[in-house]
Protein backbone atom coordinates (compact mmCIF):
# COMPACT_ATOMS: atom_id res chain seq x y z
CA UNK A 1 0.00 0.00 0.00
CA UNK A 2 1.36 3.43 -0.86
CA UNK A 3 0.38 6.89 0.23
CA UNK A 4 -2.40 8.23 -2.05
CA UNK A 5 -1.12 10.92 -4.39
CA UNK A 6 -3.29 13.72 -3.01
CA UNK A 7 -1.73 13.19 0.42
CA UNK A 8 1.83 13.70 -0.76
CA UNK A 9 2.85 17.13 0.36
CA UNK A 10 5.48 18.61 2.57
CA UNK A 11 3.37 19.11 5.65
CA UNK A 12 4.47 16.09 7.60
CA UNK A 13 4.81 15.96 11.37
CA UNK A 14 6.72 13.75 13.74
CA UNK A 15 4.75 11.57 16.12
CA UNK A 16 6.44 9.90 19.02
CA UNK A 17 4.97 6.48 19.77
CA UNK A 18 6.23 5.31 23.13
CA UNK A 19 8.52 4.54 24.92
CA UNK A 20 5.56 4.36 27.30
CA UNK A 21 2.60 3.29 25.22
CA UNK A 22 0.12 0.49 25.88
CA UNK A 23 0.38 -0.84 22.32
CA UNK A 24 4.14 -1.34 22.39
CA UNK A 25 4.00 -3.73 25.38
CA UNK A 26 7.14 -2.50 26.98
CA UNK A 27 9.48 0.35 26.43
CA UNK A 28 9.75 0.49 22.66
CA UNK A 29 9.75 3.86 20.98
CA UNK A 30 8.88 4.43 17.34
CA UNK A 31 9.61 7.78 15.75
CA UNK A 32 6.92 8.20 13.14
CA UNK A 33 6.89 10.80 10.40
CA UNK A 34 3.23 11.21 9.59
CA UNK A 35 1.27 12.64 6.73
CA UNK A 36 -2.17 12.92 8.27
CA UNK A 37 -3.10 9.38 9.31
CA UNK A 38 -0.51 7.82 7.01
CA UNK A 39 3.00 6.84 7.99
CA UNK A 40 5.71 8.29 5.79
CA UNK A 41 8.61 6.92 7.78
CA UNK A 42 8.78 4.70 10.84
CA UNK A 43 11.97 4.42 12.80
CA UNK A 44 12.07 2.16 15.88
CA UNK A 45 14.31 3.50 18.65
CA UNK A 46 15.64 0.75 20.90
CA UNK A 47 17.57 0.42 24.10
CA UNK A 48 15.21 1.70 26.79
CA UNK A 49 15.49 -1.56 28.73
CA UNK A 50 19.03 -2.48 27.71
CA UNK A 51 20.89 -4.29 30.52
CA UNK A 52 24.05 -5.52 28.75
CA UNK A 53 23.46 -9.22 29.33
CA UNK A 54 26.41 -10.01 27.06
CA UNK A 55 28.82 -8.24 29.40
CA UNK A 56 27.26 -10.03 32.37
CA UNK A 57 27.95 -13.31 30.58
CA UNK A 58 31.63 -12.42 30.18
CA UNK A 59 31.94 -11.41 33.82
CA UNK A 60 30.52 -14.60 35.33
CA UNK A 61 30.93 -18.33 34.88
CA UNK A 62 28.84 -20.33 32.44
CA UNK A 63 26.42 -21.49 35.12
CA UNK A 64 26.03 -18.02 36.56
CA UNK A 65 24.53 -16.77 33.33
CA UNK A 66 21.62 -19.23 33.39
CA UNK A 67 19.28 -16.99 35.47
CA UNK A 68 19.92 -14.11 33.05
CA UNK A 69 18.56 -16.07 30.10
CA UNK A 70 15.03 -16.10 31.50
CA UNK A 71 15.07 -12.34 31.91
CA UNK A 72 15.32 -11.63 28.22
CA UNK A 73 12.28 -13.30 26.71
CA UNK A 74 10.24 -13.61 29.88
CA UNK A 75 7.33 -15.12 27.94
CA UNK A 76 9.27 -18.08 26.58
CA UNK A 77 11.96 -18.19 29.23
CA UNK A 78 12.50 -21.95 29.05
CA UNK A 79 13.51 -21.74 25.40
CA UNK A 80 16.18 -19.21 26.36
CA UNK A 81 17.29 -21.58 29.15
CA UNK A 82 17.41 -24.32 26.53
CA UNK A 83 19.43 -22.28 24.05
CA UNK A 84 22.07 -21.42 26.61
CA UNK A 85 22.24 -24.99 27.91
CA UNK A 86 22.63 -26.33 24.35
CA UNK A 87 25.49 -24.07 23.33
CA UNK A 88 27.43 -24.72 26.54
CA UNK A 89 26.79 -28.46 26.32
CA UNK A 90 28.04 -28.34 22.73
CA UNK A 91 31.19 -26.45 23.74
CA UNK A 92 31.95 -28.55 26.80
CA UNK A 93 30.83 -31.88 25.30
CA UNK A 94 28.27 -32.67 28.01
CA UNK A 95 25.83 -35.54 27.49
CA UNK A 96 22.20 -35.20 28.58
CA UNK A 97 20.21 -38.24 29.80
CA UNK A 98 17.21 -39.14 27.67
CA UNK A 99 14.63 -38.51 30.37
CA UNK A 100 15.98 -35.00 30.86
CA UNK A 101 15.70 -34.32 27.11
CA UNK A 102 12.06 -35.37 27.18
CA UNK A 103 11.33 -33.22 30.21
CA UNK A 104 13.03 -30.30 28.49
CA UNK A 105 10.82 -30.72 25.46
CA UNK A 106 7.64 -31.04 27.55
CA UNK A 107 8.32 -27.94 29.63
CA UNK A 108 9.59 -25.85 26.70
CA UNK A 109 6.51 -26.68 24.65
CA UNK A 110 4.16 -25.93 27.57
CA UNK A 111 5.93 -22.60 27.89
CA UNK A 112 5.50 -22.01 24.15
CA UNK A 113 1.73 -22.46 24.48
CA UNK A 114 1.71 -20.03 27.42
CA UNK A 115 3.67 -17.54 25.33
CA UNK A 116 1.30 -17.80 22.38
CA UNK A 117 -1.71 -17.48 24.71
CA UNK A 118 -0.32 -14.28 26.17
CA UNK A 119 0.48 -12.94 22.72
CA UNK A 120 -3.07 -13.73 21.65
CA UNK A 121 -4.53 -11.98 24.67
CA UNK A 122 -2.36 -8.89 24.32
CA UNK A 123 -2.82 -8.68 20.55
CA UNK A 124 -6.60 -8.68 20.88
CA UNK A 125 -6.39 -6.18 23.69
CA UNK A 126 -4.51 -3.88 21.30
CA UNK A 127 -7.33 -4.29 18.81
CA UNK A 128 -9.91 -3.41 21.44
CA UNK A 129 -11.18 -6.82 22.54
CA UNK A 130 -10.96 -7.26 26.28
CA UNK A 131 -12.85 -10.52 26.89
CA UNK A 132 -10.38 -12.86 25.09
CA UNK A 133 -7.68 -11.78 27.51
CA UNK A 134 -9.66 -13.25 30.39
CA UNK A 135 -10.04 -16.61 28.64
CA UNK A 136 -6.40 -16.77 27.63
CA UNK A 137 -5.14 -15.87 31.09
CA UNK A 138 -7.42 -18.51 32.57
CA UNK A 139 -5.73 -21.17 30.44
CA UNK A 140 -2.26 -19.70 30.83
CA UNK A 141 -2.66 -19.80 34.61
CA UNK A 142 -2.98 -23.59 34.41
CA UNK A 143 0.33 -23.86 32.57
CA UNK A 144 2.06 -21.54 35.00
CA UNK A 145 0.81 -23.60 37.95
CA UNK A 146 2.13 -26.77 36.29
CA UNK A 147 5.51 -25.23 35.56
CA UNK A 148 5.73 -23.75 39.04
CA UNK A 149 5.37 -27.27 40.40
CA UNK A 150 8.51 -28.53 38.68
CA UNK A 151 10.61 -25.42 38.19
CA UNK A 152 9.85 -23.54 41.39
CA UNK A 153 9.10 -20.26 39.63
CA UNK A 154 6.23 -18.86 37.66
CA UNK A 155 7.76 -16.63 35.03
CA UNK A 156 11.55 -16.27 35.03
CA UNK A 157 12.50 -19.93 35.06
CA UNK A 158 15.98 -21.17 35.78
CA UNK A 159 15.15 -24.82 35.35
CA UNK A 160 17.66 -26.28 32.92
CA UNK A 161 21.15 -27.28 33.98
CA UNK A 162 24.15 -28.22 31.86
CA UNK A 163 23.63 -31.95 31.56
CA UNK A 164 19.96 -32.13 32.50
CA UNK A 165 17.24 -30.39 34.43
CA UNK A 166 17.02 -29.25 38.02
CA UNK A 167 14.02 -31.27 39.10
CA UNK A 168 12.21 -34.41 37.98
CA UNK A 169 8.55 -34.29 37.01
CA UNK A 170 6.04 -36.29 39.05
CA UNK A 171 2.77 -38.08 38.38
CA UNK A 172 0.74 -35.09 39.41
CA UNK A 173 2.49 -32.94 36.81
CA UNK A 174 1.89 -35.57 34.12
CA UNK A 175 -1.79 -35.92 35.03
CA UNK A 176 -2.17 -32.14 35.24
CA UNK A 177 -0.57 -31.67 31.82
CA UNK A 178 -2.86 -34.23 30.23
CA UNK A 179 -5.87 -32.53 31.85
CA UNK A 180 -4.69 -29.17 30.59
CA UNK A 181 -4.34 -30.40 27.01
CA UNK A 182 -7.81 -31.90 27.13
CA UNK A 183 -9.18 -28.66 28.53
CA UNK A 184 -7.47 -26.38 25.98
CA UNK A 185 -8.52 -28.62 23.09
CA UNK A 186 -12.10 -28.44 24.36
CA UNK A 187 -12.06 -24.66 24.68
CA UNK A 188 -10.13 -23.90 21.48
CA UNK A 189 -12.98 -24.22 18.91
CA UNK A 190 -15.59 -22.16 20.75
CA UNK A 191 -13.72 -19.68 22.92
CA UNK A 192 -10.79 -19.06 20.63
CA UNK A 193 -11.93 -19.66 17.09
CA UNK A 194 -15.70 -19.00 17.14
CA UNK A 195 -15.40 -15.97 19.36
CA UNK A 196 -12.27 -14.44 17.85
CA UNK A 197 -10.76 -16.06 14.74
CA UNK A 198 -14.00 -16.01 12.77
CA UNK A 199 -15.02 -12.66 14.17
CA UNK A 200 -15.68 -10.16 11.39
CA UNK A 201 -14.19 -7.27 13.37
CA UNK A 202 -10.89 -9.11 13.79
CA UNK A 203 -10.84 -10.18 10.15
CA UNK A 204 -11.41 -6.59 9.00
CA UNK A 205 -8.60 -5.37 11.21
CA UNK A 206 -5.89 -7.88 10.29
CA UNK A 207 -6.70 -9.58 7.01
CA UNK A 208 -4.85 -8.20 3.96
CA UNK A 209 -2.96 -5.78 6.17
CA UNK A 210 0.74 -5.70 6.97
CA UNK A 211 2.08 -7.75 4.08
CA UNK A 212 5.55 -9.17 4.58
CA UNK A 213 7.05 -10.98 1.61
CA UNK A 214 9.26 -14.03 1.83
CA UNK A 215 12.09 -12.04 0.25
CA UNK A 216 11.75 -9.35 2.93
CA UNK A 217 12.02 -12.04 5.59
CA UNK A 218 15.23 -13.28 4.04
CA UNK A 219 16.79 -9.86 3.59
CA UNK A 220 15.96 -8.81 7.14
CA UNK A 221 16.58 -12.21 8.74
CA UNK A 222 13.04 -12.58 10.06
CA UNK A 223 12.29 -16.04 11.46
CA UNK A 224 9.61 -17.81 13.46
CA UNK A 225 5.90 -17.18 12.89
CA UNK A 226 6.71 -14.02 10.88
CA UNK A 227 8.60 -16.07 8.28
CA UNK A 228 6.14 -18.97 8.42
CA UNK A 229 3.27 -16.54 7.84
CA UNK A 230 5.02 -15.50 4.62
CA UNK A 231 5.24 -19.00 3.21
CA UNK A 232 8.72 -19.90 4.45
CA UNK A 233 8.85 -23.41 5.83
CA UNK A 234 11.54 -22.77 8.42
CA UNK A 235 11.49 -24.10 11.95
CA UNK A 236 14.75 -24.88 13.76
CA UNK A 237 13.08 -27.89 15.36
CA UNK A 238 12.81 -29.42 11.87
CA UNK A 239 15.58 -27.75 9.85
CA UNK A 240 18.37 -27.96 12.40
CA UNK A 241 17.00 -30.55 14.85
CA UNK A 242 18.18 -30.44 18.43
CA UNK A 243 17.27 -32.29 21.63
CA UNK A 244 14.80 -35.13 20.92
CA UNK A 245 12.52 -33.25 18.50
CA UNK A 246 13.21 -35.67 15.60
CA UNK A 247 11.45 -38.39 17.60
CA UNK A 248 8.10 -36.62 17.51
CA UNK A 249 5.56 -36.41 14.76
CA UNK A 250 4.48 -32.79 14.33
CA UNK A 251 3.80 -30.36 11.52
CA UNK A 252 5.16 -26.89 10.91
CA UNK A 253 2.19 -24.63 10.13
CA UNK A 254 2.97 -22.45 7.11
CA UNK A 255 0.68 -19.81 5.64
CA UNK A 256 1.51 -18.11 2.39
CA UNK A 257 -0.57 -14.91 2.58
CA UNK A 258 2.05 -12.88 4.47
CA UNK A 259 -0.51 -10.62 6.17
CA UNK A 260 -1.22 -10.19 9.87
CA UNK A 261 -3.94 -12.84 9.68
CA UNK A 262 -1.43 -15.40 8.40
CA UNK A 263 0.88 -14.77 11.36
CA UNK A 264 -2.14 -15.05 13.66
CA UNK A 265 -3.10 -18.41 12.14
CA UNK A 266 0.47 -19.75 12.35
CA UNK A 267 0.52 -19.21 16.10
CA UNK A 268 -2.96 -20.65 16.62
CA UNK A 269 -1.94 -23.82 14.77
CA UNK A 270 1.37 -24.00 16.58
CA UNK A 271 -0.40 -24.37 19.91
CA UNK A 272 -2.06 -27.53 18.63
CA UNK A 273 1.28 -28.85 17.33
CA UNK A 274 2.92 -28.16 20.70
CA UNK A 275 0.15 -30.11 22.38
CA UNK A 276 0.82 -33.00 20.01
CA UNK A 277 4.51 -32.96 20.90
CA UNK A 278 3.76 -32.88 24.65
CA UNK A 279 1.33 -35.81 24.38
CA UNK A 280 3.85 -37.93 22.48
CA UNK A 281 6.61 -37.02 24.91
CA UNK A 282 4.45 -37.98 27.89
CA UNK A 283 3.55 -41.29 26.22
CA UNK A 284 7.17 -42.15 25.47
CA UNK A 285 8.72 -40.66 28.62
CA UNK A 286 11.67 -42.91 29.52
CA UNK A 287 12.89 -43.56 33.05
CA UNK A 288 16.31 -42.85 34.43
CA UNK A 289 18.17 -39.88 35.87
CA UNK A 290 17.44 -36.27 35.00
CA UNK A 291 21.00 -35.08 35.48
CA UNK A 292 24.02 -36.37 33.62
CA UNK A 293 27.65 -36.05 34.56
CA UNK A 294 28.85 -32.49 34.26
CA UNK A 295 32.00 -31.03 35.79
CA UNK A 296 31.50 -28.51 38.58
CA UNK A 297 33.78 -25.98 36.89
CA UNK A 298 33.35 -25.80 33.14
CA UNK A 299 36.34 -24.95 30.99
CA UNK A 300 35.33 -25.60 27.37
CA UNK A 301 37.98 -25.95 24.75
CA UNK A 302 38.94 -22.72 23.02
CA UNK A 303 36.97 -22.18 19.85
CA UNK A 304 33.87 -20.85 18.15
CA UNK A 305 30.46 -22.34 18.83
CA UNK A 306 26.99 -21.57 17.53
CA UNK A 307 23.73 -23.11 18.52
CA UNK A 308 20.14 -22.21 17.68
CA UNK A 309 16.74 -23.03 19.15
CA UNK A 310 13.22 -22.23 18.03
CA UNK A 311 11.54 -19.92 20.52
CA UNK A 312 7.93 -18.78 20.27
CA UNK A 313 9.18 -15.76 18.32
CA UNK A 314 11.75 -17.37 16.04
CA UNK A 315 15.34 -18.45 15.85
CA UNK A 316 17.40 -17.71 18.94
CA UNK A 317 21.10 -18.08 18.33
CA UNK A 318 24.02 -18.09 20.70
CA UNK A 319 27.41 -17.22 19.21
CA UNK A 320 29.90 -18.31 21.85
CA UNK A 321 33.66 -17.75 21.72
CA UNK A 322 35.72 -19.59 24.32
CA UNK A 323 39.39 -19.18 25.13
CA UNK A 324 39.69 -22.15 27.50
CA UNK A 325 38.84 -20.09 30.56
CA UNK A 326 36.04 -20.69 33.07
CA UNK A 327 33.92 -17.85 31.78
CA UNK A 328 32.73 -17.12 28.25
CA UNK A 329 35.17 -14.97 26.30
CA UNK A 330 32.38 -13.62 24.16
CA UNK A 331 28.67 -14.30 23.90
CA UNK A 332 26.45 -12.78 21.28
CA UNK A 333 22.74 -13.32 21.61
CA UNK A 334 20.90 -13.37 18.32
CA UNK A 335 17.43 -12.61 19.58
CA UNK A 336 14.62 -13.33 17.12
CA UNK A 337 12.53 -10.17 17.55
CA UNK A 338 15.55 -7.90 17.06
CA UNK A 339 15.65 -9.08 13.45
CA UNK A 340 11.88 -9.39 13.13
CA UNK A 341 11.37 -5.78 14.20
CA UNK A 342 14.03 -4.48 11.82
CA UNK A 343 11.62 -4.93 8.88
CA UNK A 344 8.95 -2.82 10.60
CA UNK A 345 10.21 0.43 9.10
CA UNK A 346 10.03 -0.84 5.54
CA UNK A 347 6.64 -2.52 5.88
CA UNK A 348 4.94 0.25 7.88
CA UNK A 349 5.72 2.86 5.24
CA UNK A 350 2.47 4.11 3.73
CA UNK A 351 0.27 2.36 6.29
CA UNK A 352 -2.45 3.92 8.36
CA UNK A 353 -1.27 4.38 11.95
CA UNK A 354 -4.03 2.15 13.32
CA UNK A 355 -3.09 -0.61 10.87
CA UNK A 356 0.59 -0.27 11.75
CA UNK A 357 -0.23 -0.86 15.41
CA UNK A 358 -2.14 -4.01 14.48
CA UNK A 359 0.83 -5.05 12.34
CA UNK A 360 3.22 -4.42 15.21
CA UNK A 361 1.07 -6.60 17.47
CA UNK A 362 1.20 -9.40 14.92
CA UNK A 363 5.02 -9.40 15.12
CA UNK A 364 4.78 -10.50 18.78
CA UNK A 365 7.41 -8.21 20.23
CA UNK A 366 9.02 -8.80 23.60
CA UNK A 367 11.09 -5.71 24.28
CA UNK A 368 13.53 -7.02 26.95
CA UNK A 369 14.57 -9.61 24.39
CA UNK A 370 15.24 -6.99 21.69
CA UNK A 371 17.19 -4.74 24.04
CA UNK A 372 18.91 -7.50 26.03
CA UNK B 1 27.01 -32.00 -4.91
CA UNK B 2 25.63 -31.01 -1.54
CA UNK B 3 24.83 -27.49 -0.45
CA UNK B 4 27.95 -27.24 1.70
CA UNK B 5 30.24 -28.14 -1.22
CA UNK B 6 28.34 -25.81 -3.56
CA UNK B 7 28.74 -22.87 -1.22
CA UNK B 8 32.34 -23.77 -0.57
CA UNK B 9 33.05 -23.78 -4.28
CA UNK B 10 31.26 -20.46 -4.80
CA UNK B 11 33.21 -18.82 -1.98
CA UNK B 12 36.53 -20.40 -2.92
CA UNK B 13 36.64 -18.24 -6.07
CA UNK B 14 37.25 -15.25 -3.83
CA UNK B 15 40.35 -16.88 -2.38
CA UNK B 16 42.89 -17.77 -5.06
CA UNK B 17 45.21 -19.49 -2.61
CA UNK B 18 43.75 -22.61 -1.01
CA UNK B 19 43.40 -22.53 2.77
CA UNK B 20 45.31 -24.93 4.97
CA UNK B 21 43.01 -27.64 6.27
CA UNK B 22 44.11 -26.94 9.86
CA UNK B 23 41.25 -26.83 12.35
CA UNK B 24 40.21 -23.23 13.01
CA UNK B 25 39.06 -24.01 16.53
CA UNK B 26 42.23 -22.97 18.28
CA UNK B 27 42.20 -19.34 17.23
CA UNK B 28 42.27 -18.21 20.84
CA UNK B 29 44.84 -20.85 21.68
CA UNK B 30 48.39 -19.48 21.64
CA UNK B 31 49.98 -22.69 20.37
CA UNK B 32 47.76 -23.33 17.38
CA UNK B 33 49.29 -22.36 14.02
CA UNK B 34 47.82 -19.18 12.55
CA UNK B 35 44.88 -19.83 10.32
CA UNK B 36 45.14 -18.61 6.75
CA UNK B 37 42.47 -16.75 4.85
CA UNK B 38 40.08 -19.00 2.96
CA UNK B 39 37.20 -21.41 3.30
CA UNK B 40 37.41 -24.42 5.61
CA UNK B 41 34.81 -27.10 6.30
CA UNK B 42 34.12 -27.41 10.02
CA UNK B 43 32.45 -30.08 12.08
CA UNK B 44 28.87 -28.80 12.36
CA UNK B 45 27.98 -31.16 15.21
CA UNK B 46 30.84 -29.78 17.26
CA UNK B 47 30.88 -26.10 16.32
CA UNK B 48 27.41 -25.44 14.90
CA UNK B 49 28.60 -24.13 11.56
CA UNK B 50 29.48 -25.98 8.36
CA UNK B 51 31.84 -23.55 6.73
CA UNK B 52 34.33 -21.22 8.32
CA UNK B 53 35.52 -18.36 6.14
CA UNK B 54 38.39 -16.17 7.25
CA UNK B 55 38.73 -13.13 5.00
CA UNK B 56 40.28 -9.70 4.83
CA UNK B 57 38.00 -6.85 5.94
CA UNK B 58 37.75 -5.58 2.37
CA UNK B 59 36.33 -8.93 1.26
CA UNK B 60 33.26 -9.07 3.52
CA UNK B 61 31.03 -7.33 0.97
CA UNK B 62 32.09 -9.70 -1.81
CA UNK B 63 31.41 -12.69 0.47
CA UNK B 64 28.00 -11.26 1.41
CA UNK B 65 27.12 -10.84 -2.30
CA UNK B 66 27.97 -14.47 -3.05
CA UNK B 67 25.88 -15.68 -0.12
CA UNK B 68 23.00 -13.35 -1.02
CA UNK B 69 22.90 -14.82 -4.53
CA UNK B 70 22.87 -18.32 -3.07
CA UNK B 71 19.79 -17.51 -0.99
CA UNK B 72 21.34 -17.18 2.44
CA UNK B 73 20.14 -14.83 5.16
CA UNK B 74 22.16 -12.99 7.77
CA UNK B 75 21.63 -14.39 11.26
CA UNK B 76 23.89 -12.17 13.31
CA UNK B 77 26.99 -10.01 13.41
CA UNK B 78 29.18 -10.29 16.49
CA UNK B 79 32.34 -8.53 17.54
CA UNK B 80 35.17 -10.07 19.54
CA UNK B 81 37.92 -8.13 21.26
CA UNK B 82 41.28 -9.95 21.10
CA UNK B 83 43.06 -7.52 23.40
CA UNK B 84 46.32 -9.50 23.58
CA UNK B 85 46.69 -9.57 19.81
CA UNK B 86 45.60 -5.97 19.34
CA UNK B 87 42.76 -7.00 17.05
CA UNK B 88 39.01 -6.96 16.80
CA UNK B 89 37.22 -9.76 15.06
CA UNK B 90 33.88 -9.36 13.30
CA UNK B 91 31.89 -12.58 12.92
CA UNK B 92 29.04 -12.83 10.41
CA UNK B 93 26.72 -15.83 10.66
CA UNK B 94 24.73 -16.80 7.59
CA UNK B 95 22.17 -19.54 7.29
CA UNK B 96 19.53 -20.87 4.94
CA UNK B 97 15.90 -19.95 5.50
CA UNK B 98 14.37 -23.38 5.04
CA UNK B 99 15.44 -26.32 2.94
CA UNK B 100 18.84 -27.84 3.48
CA UNK B 101 20.68 -26.45 6.47
CA UNK B 102 24.11 -24.90 6.09
CA UNK B 103 25.56 -22.28 8.41
CA UNK B 104 28.43 -20.18 7.10
CA UNK B 105 30.59 -18.29 9.56
CA UNK B 106 32.54 -15.42 8.05
CA UNK B 107 35.27 -13.84 10.14
CA UNK B 108 37.41 -10.79 9.55
CA UNK B 109 40.18 -9.44 11.77
CA UNK B 110 40.79 -5.71 12.02
CA UNK B 111 43.38 -3.57 13.74
CA UNK B 112 42.25 -2.60 17.22
CA UNK B 113 43.50 0.98 16.91
CA UNK B 114 41.77 1.76 13.62
CA UNK B 115 38.85 -0.67 13.53
CA UNK B 116 37.00 -0.30 10.25
CA UNK B 117 35.06 -2.76 8.09
CA UNK B 118 32.95 -1.98 5.02
CA UNK B 119 29.22 -2.21 5.67
CA UNK B 120 27.19 -5.04 4.17
CA UNK B 121 23.88 -3.29 4.86
CA UNK B 122 23.68 -2.56 1.13
CA UNK B 123 23.47 -6.31 0.51
CA UNK B 124 21.51 -7.41 3.58
CA UNK B 125 19.33 -4.72 5.25
CA UNK B 126 19.40 -6.98 8.33
CA UNK B 127 23.01 -5.91 8.81
CA UNK B 128 21.95 -2.32 9.47
CA UNK B 129 20.96 -2.90 13.10
CA UNK B 130 23.52 -5.62 13.79
CA UNK B 131 26.34 -3.35 12.60
CA UNK B 132 25.02 -0.48 14.67
CA UNK B 133 25.03 -2.79 17.69
CA UNK B 134 28.62 -3.88 17.03
CA UNK B 135 29.63 -0.24 16.63
CA UNK B 136 27.81 0.55 19.86
CA UNK B 137 29.55 -2.15 21.90
CA UNK B 138 33.04 -2.20 20.30
CA UNK B 139 33.45 1.06 18.43
CA UNK B 140 34.13 -0.77 15.16
CA UNK B 141 33.34 1.60 12.30
CA UNK B 142 31.33 0.19 9.42
CA UNK B 143 32.35 2.30 6.45
CA UNK B 144 29.53 3.73 4.29
CA UNK B 145 26.86 2.62 6.76
CA UNK B 146 23.83 4.87 6.14
CA UNK B 147 23.09 5.56 9.79
CA UNK B 148 25.94 4.49 12.06
CA UNK B 149 24.65 5.72 15.41
CA UNK B 150 24.27 3.98 18.75
CA UNK B 151 21.35 1.59 18.94
CA UNK B 152 21.08 0.13 22.45
CA UNK B 153 23.18 2.47 24.59
CA UNK B 154 22.19 6.09 25.23
CA UNK B 155 23.10 8.44 22.40
CA UNK B 156 25.44 10.47 24.64
CA UNK B 157 27.47 7.45 25.83
CA UNK B 158 31.21 7.92 25.28
CA UNK B 159 32.37 4.33 25.86
CA UNK B 160 32.23 0.92 24.21
CA UNK B 161 31.39 -1.53 27.01
CA UNK B 162 32.34 -4.86 25.41
CA UNK B 163 35.96 -3.83 24.88
CA UNK B 164 38.03 -5.92 27.23
CA UNK B 165 39.85 -2.87 28.60
CA UNK B 166 36.64 -1.02 29.40
CA UNK B 167 36.35 -0.18 33.09
CA UNK B 168 33.00 1.12 34.26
Amino acid sequence: MTVPVHLRHDETFVLNLGPQHPATHGVLRVKLTMDGEYIVKAEPVLGYIHRMHEKMAENGTFAQFMPNTARMDYLHALAFNHGWALVVERAAGIEVPERAEYIRVITVELNRIASHLLWWAAFLLDLGGFTPLLYAFDDREKIIDLLERVTGSRLTYCYLRFGGVYNDIDDEFIAGTRDFIKRLRGRMPRLYHDLVTHNIILIKRIKDIGFVTAEQCRRYGATGPVARGSGIDYDIRKNEPYSVYPEFDFDVPVFTEGDSMARYMVRMHEMEQSMRIIEQALDKLPGGPVMGKAPKVLKPEAGYYYSAVETARGSLGHRLVCNGDKNPYKLKLRSPTFSNLSLFGEVAEGMLLADALAFMGSLDLVIPEIDR
Amino acid sequence: MGLVEQTQAALAELFPEPALPAAPAGEGDQEAPPRQAGVVVTDAARHGSHLDVLCRPDQVVAVARVLDQDGYFLEAISGVDWLDKGQFEVIYDYNRLGGEHCRVTVRALVDRNEPAVPTISGVFPAADWHERETFDFYGIRFQDHPNLIRILLPEDADFHPLRKDYMP
